[in-house]
């Protein structure tokens, strides 16, 4: 069944939960590259996309999410792009076809952690044939539609997005919207919907992972569905924030939290709704719940949020920056174009 | 090309002039400011105060609106290199007139991390107030932070992890400190998206810097209790 006709028949629909804090209960080492684990420990990786399925999963991600040559390259990895993306496919394909009911596999796709020029080196060209090689190899293992998320830059999200297209499947594009509300560079919510709407191909879905938090995710989520009442909108939150307790490190959000989140969420205007760090299994589950058992109310406030699921950044809240240091003269400037 | 472009900065008076190489790091002109600490040079201004009037409080400015949520990453880096711009030019001016050094920095991310845009982020912005940084890049075991603490002699640590799972490694290279009875020379500075004080606190850290700007004024707070220390002893 297609991506389309899913969302279709069932209205909105539940994606996964955290790939890489999962891993690291299983016995990943910091800072090493869980797509590595594709071809080493496929069954660790099919052991999460089934306790996903399991937990009510309609769509689960890929284990590709740093499977581009750029990420792959501080690994020595970087000629294994096609062959681990395409076995990351290959293992939730597996997983998804396994049960009755059907599920999708998003093919996930990171950013290359490079700064696209003119601030930083790497070109447009650049990255869209690295996008393209992940693409490939994702299709080449059956995924049924591409996912761009965590997305900080408009040069990289136009590249990844021209990259994913080119093999003809259906592309979703989440950006990460950490800093003040916006994204590490600097994109607003809802610039981000009108960027994705003017694309060459605009993606089918669009929206928000990761980031800081559910609260300001479903924020983040407001003000997306708000610019472009058309699109297909994401929410793919954090399972609250990391603490550091005795040593280790925990997210602070329950199962109860994400199901308020989903609820939120929901009204917010998200027709696909995941977890993103920290997001276990049984969140999932009462993501799940929360999900079916929802009757649809009217779209959040900002206060109806922070109630939910706890304080909103000021600058997300729309609340604009005070400029009070530069001196405005009357001088004549030159400004950057 | 617009009538703007047309400004000569050699007809503008002193003040002016530095008011406009704030403006031209903020915009991130680098040749602009190439062309002004030239200028400023040749009317004999001292290196040590192009370098704090001019290069330091712009990029001061440009730092608190980095942490306001006005300017981001892109414009940062844009500021940062035009202020290299005029640093490639006063550094061995500085080094011959024996100019007051405002401080030294031993940067890098811990091991098993290999994020570092944010890092690159706070060692700029450190150089724009003036410090000297030394940048041990990506992917530290404690022996690196060890060796670069031995030769170049910092005044500040700085250890930047994005990783949940690699931000306890920073209590690692705190514990060798302290083991080696080293911990109280430094100054060690944290930072990280995961992070937080409560961390900082935990391992044994002197501050979580939220973000570059943070880090800098955070750095320059503890630069003038050390120099206080060092007056009344």
């Amino acid at each position: 069944m297609s991506f389309q006709d899913l969302l279709a028949e069932r209205g909105c629909l539940l994606a996964d939960g955290a790939t890489g804090t999962n891993f690291f209960k299983c016995g990943l080492g910091a800072g090493d590259p869980p797509e590595l684990w594709n071809i080493d420990h496929p069954e660790r990786v099919a052991e999460l996309h089934r306790s996903f399925v399991e937990a009510g999963s309609d769509i689960i991600l890929t284990n590709s999410f740093g499977g581009n040559a750029y990420r792959l390259k501080l690994h020595n990895a970087q000629d294994r792009v096609f062959e681990l993306n395409k076995a990351a496919a290959q293992i939730a394909r597996a997983e998804a076809d396994m049960g009755e009911r059907p599920v999708l596999v998003a093919g996930s796709m990171g950013p290359t952690g490079e700064i696209f020029e003119p601030v930083g080196t790497l070109s447009h060209e650049g990255g869209v044939a690295a996008f393209v090689a992940q693409a490939e190899g994702l299709k080449a293992g059956g995924v049924d539609l591409l996912w761009i998320e965590t997305i900080s830059s408009e040069e990289e999200l136009r590249a990844a997005v021209e990259g994913a297209s080119s093999v003809g499947l259906p592309v979703v594009t989440t950006m990460s919207f950490d800093t003040n509300g916006r994204t590490m560079m600097g994109i607003a919510p809802e610039e981000f919907a009108n960027l994705a709407a003017s694309l060459p191909q605009p993606p089918v879905a669009i929206g928000a992972n990761c980031g800081t938090g559910a609260s300001e995710l479903v924020a983040t989520v407001l003000g997306i569905s708000g610019a472009d009442p058309n699109a297909i909108v994401v929410a793919k939150a954090n399972a609250g924030i990391p603490e550091f307790v005795e040593g280790e490190i925990q997210y602070s959000g329950t199962p109860d939290l994400m199901a308020d989140y989903v609820r939120l969420a929901r009204d917010a205007g998200a027709r696909i709704i995941g977890g993103c760090c920290g997001t276990t299994p049984e969140h999932l589950v009462a993501m799940r719940a929360a999900l079916e058992a929802h009757v649809p109310g009217a779209r959040p406030t900002i206060s109806d949020i922070e109630g939910g699921l706890g304080a909103v950044s000021a600058l997300a809240k729309g609340e604009g920056p005070v400029r009070a240091e530069r001196v405005e003269s009357g001088r004549r400037r030159r400004r950057r174009r | 090309m617009s009538e703007e472009d047309d400004l000569d900065l050699n007809s503008l008076d002193d003040d002016e002039l530095v008011q406009q190489m704030h403006d031209d790091l903020y915009d991130g002109l680098k040749e602009e400011i190439i062309e002004a600490v030239n200028i400023l040079l040749a009317r004999k201004w001292t290196p040590y105060d192009v370098l704090t009037k001019a290069l330091v409080e712009g990029m001061r400015i440009v730092g608190i609106d980095f942490r306001d949520g006005i300017l981001f990453v892109p414009e940062v880096l844009l500021a940062a290199n035009a202020m290299k711009g005029g640093m490639v030019l006063l550094r061995p001016l500085l080094a011959e007139t024996g100019a007051p050094r405002v401080g030294k920095m031993v940067i890098g991310t811990v091991k098993g991390d290999i994020h570092d845009i944010g890092k690159n982020l706070v060692g700029m912005m450190m150089e724009g107030a003036g410090f000297d940084v030394i940048d041990l890049g990506i992917n530290n075991p404690v022996e690196n932070y060890l060796e670069a603490i031995e030769e170049h002699q910092p005044d500040i640590l700085g250890m930047s992890a994005l990783l949940t799972t690699t931000m306890p490694y920073m209590k690692v290279v705190i514990d060798t400190l302290k083991e080696k009875g080293m911990r109280d020379d430094y100054v060690v500075l944290v930072g990280g998206a995961p992070l937080n004080e409560e961390f900082a606190d935990a391992i044994g850290a002197d501050a979580y810097c939220r973000d570059a700007a943070v880090a800098v004024e955070t750095a320059k707070d503890f630069m003038a209790r050390k120099h206080n220390q060092l007056a009344s002893a």
